[in-house]
C-alpha cells in the first residue's frame, strides 16, 4: 500500500464523488503507513507509562519481603542493620537528611536564582544578557559530580569558620546546636546542593520571564508603575508556574543527589545522640544507597536498600505530582 | 537611578481619577508624595537586590570552573591523556591517559542514545501529532514522574530487574538502561517543544496537497522541527553523560581499555573520578581526578555547544 514516495494507494483511489476525501482530522485513517507509524507512536507513550509503572512495582516487590523481616519501625527507627538474622533497619536519618537539605537548598536557591533571572531579562545592560545567560545554561549542564568535588576540596574549608562562628553565635537555639562535626555537616550539604540547583533555577525562570508579552509589561509602566512594581504586578504572575516547575525540578534533582552528596556526607556513628541541629552529620537515601552497592549481594539487604529506593521515589513523585496540579491551577486561571 | 523617579506616578493621574466632590485639597497632595517616596525607595531597593544576587550567585559558579580548569589543565595538555589508560598505574604514579574514560563514556552515551531517542521522538509525536484525552495525559503525567525520577532510583531499578530478577552481572550496558530512563523524559520534553513550534499552516497545506498524515509528520513535521530535536537529542546526551549513581551501581570501574558493554566492569569519566576520589590525599591522584572532571567538563560543554549552533542557525522561522 504505502510507497516510498509516502503516497499511498488510498491516495489514488478517487472516492464516491471522485474526489480523495481527505480532510486534516481524518487524515490519519486506514492507511497502513498511517497504521503504522500512528502505532509506533502510541505504543512509545504507553511504554513511557508501562517503564514507570514497573519501576513502581518492581521497587515494591523486592522491598516488601526485607521490610516482612524488619524487626524495627521502618518509619521511626534510626537503626540500620538490614544484615544477619535478625534484619532491623530504618529511615528517619535518611528522611530527615534528605528532606532538610533539600529544604536548605531550596530557601537559598529559589530566591536567589528568581533573583538572577529578573536580572537577566529585567535589569542588566543589554550586552550582559546574551552571555550571562549562556554562561547560566551552561552551569546548569555541569555534572554534578563536579559540585562534589569542588565542595569536597575548595568550599569546606571556607564553609568551616562560618559554621563555628554560628554555633559560636547562635549554638543556644537547637538547629544551629554544635555536634561536634566540622565538614560534610546537613547545612553544609544543603549550600553546595543550593549552589548545584541555582543554574537550573536560574535558567527555566529566565526563559519563562522573557516570554512575558511586551503589551503586560509595556501597560505596567503607562500606568505609572516603577519598574519594581511591573515587575511584580505583570513578570512575576506571568512567570509564576514557570518558576513553580523550575523549583519543583530543582528540587527534584536535591531531593535526588547522589554522587556530590556521597562525597560530603559525614556518616553517624551507630547509636549516636539524636539531634535537631543542622550541624550533625548523617546520610542521605541516595549517599546511603550509593555508599553501599557493595553490599548489594544479599538479597535481605538488597531489598532493605531497595525499601529505602522507593521511599526516595515515593518523595519526588508527590513533589513532581503537586507542581502539576499546581500548575495545572494557574493555566486554568491564565487561559 | 534616574528613570525610577521619573517613573512615579504623577500627582495630577491621581487627581483626575477622584470625583469633584471629594478632590484632594493641596495638603493631602503634600501627604501622597510619601507613598511615592516608598515606592521610589523599594524599586531602588528592588534593582540592588538584582545586582546583588547575580553577583552572589556567580562567585561559587566562576569559582567552580576556575578551580577544574587550573588543577586540571595541564594534564590535558599531555598527549599520553589523549592515547593512553590508566593499566598498571597505581594512585600513587603521576601520568596515565584517560582514553578508556573517554571512549567508554561516549560510547555509553552513544548506546543510551541509539535506545532513548526513537522513544522519546515517537512519544513527543504522539502527545502532539496524535494524542488526544486520557491517554495523552497519563503519558504526559508519567513523562512528567520520570522526569523526576532521582538517578539512583532508575539504577535501584535496574538492579532489581537485570541484576535480581534476571540474573544478569553488573555491565556497562545494565548502566546505559538506567540512563535510557533518565535521558527519555528530556527528549519527550525538548522535542514536544520543538513540535509545537511548527506552524500549523504547514500541517494544513501538507494535507491539502493529499499527503497522509504519517508522511506529513514525518515529512513535514519532523522535518522543520529536526534541527532543534537534534540540539534537545545533544543537551540529553549531556545530561546523561556526568550521572555518576548509576555507574557506581551497576558498571565497576576498569583502568584498561574495555570495548564490551555487555560483560564485565567499564570505563567511564565519572568513575575514573570517583576511584581517584578515594586516593584524594595522594598528588598523582588528585591531579588525575580533577584532569578528568576538567575532560567531562569539556564533553559535555562541546555538546551544549555543537547543540546550540545547531538551533541557532536551524530555528524554525516564524
Amino acid at each position: 500500500m504505502s510507497t516510498l514516495t509516502g503516497v499511498s494507494a488510498a491516495d489514488q483511489t478517487p472516492g464516491p464523488d471522485g474526489r480523495t476525501p481527505l480532510q486534516a482530522d481524518r487524515a490519519s485513517t486506514g492507511r497502513v503507513g498511517d497504521r503504522l507509524f500512528g502505532g509506533a507512536a502510541t505504543v512509545s507513550g504507553v511504554f513511557v507509562i508501562v517503564l514507570v509503572t514497573l519501576i513502581a512495582i518492581f521497587l515494591i516487590v523486592q522491598a516488601v519481603p526485607a521490610l516482612m523481616d524488619n524487626s524495627a519501625s521502618f518509619f521511626t527507627s534510626r537503626v540500620w542493620a538490614p544484615g544477619g538474622e535478625q534484619p532491623a533497619f530504618g529511615i528517619l536519618e535518611f528522611l530527615w537528611t534528605t528532606v532538610t537539605a533539600s529544604t536548605i537548598a531550596m530557601l537559598l536557591s529559589v530566591p536567589v536564582g528568581v533573583a538572577v533571572a529578573l536580572f537577566l531579562t529585567q535589569y542588566a545592560p543589554s550586552w550582559m544578557r546574551q552571555p550571562a545567560a549562556t554562561l547560566v545554561d551552561l552551569l546548569a549542564a555541569v555534572p554534578s559530580i563536579v559540585y562534589g568535588l569542588w565542595g569536597l576540596i575548595a568550599f569546606a574549608p571556607v564553609f568551616k569558620p562560618v559554621q563555628s562562628f554560628i554555633e559560636d553565635k547562635l549554638g543556644w537555639f537547637p538547629l544551629f546546636a554544635p555536634t561536634g562535626i566540622s565538614g560534610g555537616t546537613i547545612c553544609f550539604i544543603g549550600v553546595v546542593l543550593a549552589i548545584m540547583v541555582l543554574p537550573i533555577v536560574t535558567a527555566l525562570s529566565r526563559e519563562v520571564f522573557d516570554q512575558t508579552p511586551t503589551a503586560h509589561k509595556e501597560g505596567a509602566l503607562a500606568l505609572g508603575a516603577t519598574q519594581w512594581e511591573m515587575i511584580r504586578t505583570s513578570v512575576l504572575p506571568f512567570g509564576r508556574p514557570g518558576v513553580i516547575s523550575a523549583s519543583m525540578l530543582a528540587l527534584g534533582r536535591a531531593l535526588g543527589e547522589t554522587i556530590a552528596v556521597t562525597f560530603l556526607v559525614s556518616a553517624l556513628a551507630d547509636g549516636n545522640p539524636w539531634s535537631w541541629s543542622l550541624f550533625n552529620g548523617g546520610e542521605t537515601f541516595a549517599s546511603k544507597i550509593a555508599n553501599n552497592a557493595s553490599e548489594f549481594s544479599n538479597p535481605n539487604k538488597t531489598g532493605a536498600y531497595i525499601a529505602a529506593g522507593l521511599v526516595l521515589f515515593v518523595l519526588t513523585f508527590v513533589v513532581n505530582s503537586i507542581a502539576r496540579v499546581v500548575i495545572e491551577r494557574r493555566k486554568a486561571f491564565t487561559e | 537611578m534616574s528613570t525610577a523617579t521619573e517613573r512615579r506616578v504623577p500627582d495630577d493621574d491621581a487627581v483626575v481619577d477622584t470625583p469633584p466632590g471629594n478632590r484632594p485639597g493641596r495638603e493631602a497632595l503634600t501627604e501622597m508624595s510619601n507613598p511615592h517616596r516608598a515606592r521610589a525607595i523599594k524599586d531602588v531597593v528592588a534593582r540592588v537586590v538584582m545586582w546583588a544576587s547575580f553577583a552572589l550567585a556567580m562567585i561559587p559558579l566562576v569559582w567552580i570552573l576556575a578551580t577544574v580548569v587550573l588543577k586540571g589543565v595541564h594534564m590535558l595538555a599531555s598527549p599520553t591523556w589523549w592515547t593512553g589508560n590508566q593499566r598498571n598505574i597505581n594512585s600513587e604514579d603521576f601520568g596515565g591517559g584517560a582514553r578508556h574514560a573517554i571512549e567508554g563514556t561516549l560510547q555509553m552515551v552513544g548506546f543510551t542514545a541509539l535506545i532513548a531517542v526513537p522513544i522519546g521522538i515517537l512519544t513527543a509525536v504522539y502527545l502532539v501529532e496524535y494524542g488526544r484525552g486520557h491517554l495523552a495525559r497519563a503519558i504526559s503525567f508519567t513523562v512528567d514522574i520520570l522526569s523526576g525520577v532521582p538517578s539512583i532510583v532508575a539504577a535501584l531499578f535496574i538492579y532489581a530487574v537485570w541484576v535480581t530478577a534476571f540474573g544478569f552481572s553488573r555491565s556497562g550496558f545494565a548502566a546505559s538502561l538506567a540512563l535510557v530512563l533518565l535521558m527519555i523524559p528530556v527528549i519527550v520534553r525538548s522535542t514536544e517543544e520543538m513540535l509545537k513550534l511548527v506552524p500549523n499552516e504547514l500541517r494544513e497545506a501538507s494535507y491539502a496537497l493529499g499527503v497522509p498524515k504519517w508522511a506529513t509528520v514525518v515529512k513535514i513535521v519532523l522535518r522543520t522541527a529536526f534541527s532543534g530535536i537534534v540540539t534537545g537529542v545533544l543537551l540529553g546526551i549531556a545530561r546523561v553523560m556526568g550521572e555518576t549513581a548509576p555507574l557506581l551501581i551497576l558498571a565497576p570501574y576498569t583502568k584498561n581499555f574495555q570495548r564490551d558493554l555487555f560483560n564485565g566492569n567499564f570505563p567511564t569519566l565519572p568513575m575514573m573520578i570517583n576511584n581517584d576520589r578515594l586516593d584524594i590525599g595522594l598528588a598523582a591522584a588528585a591531579e588525575r581526578m580533577w584532569a578528568a572532571a576538567l575532560t567531562l567538563i569539556l564533553l559535555v560543554l562541546l555538546l551544549n555547544v555543537i547543540g546550540r549552533v545547531i538551533a541557532h542557525f536551524g530555528a524554525v522561522k516564524k
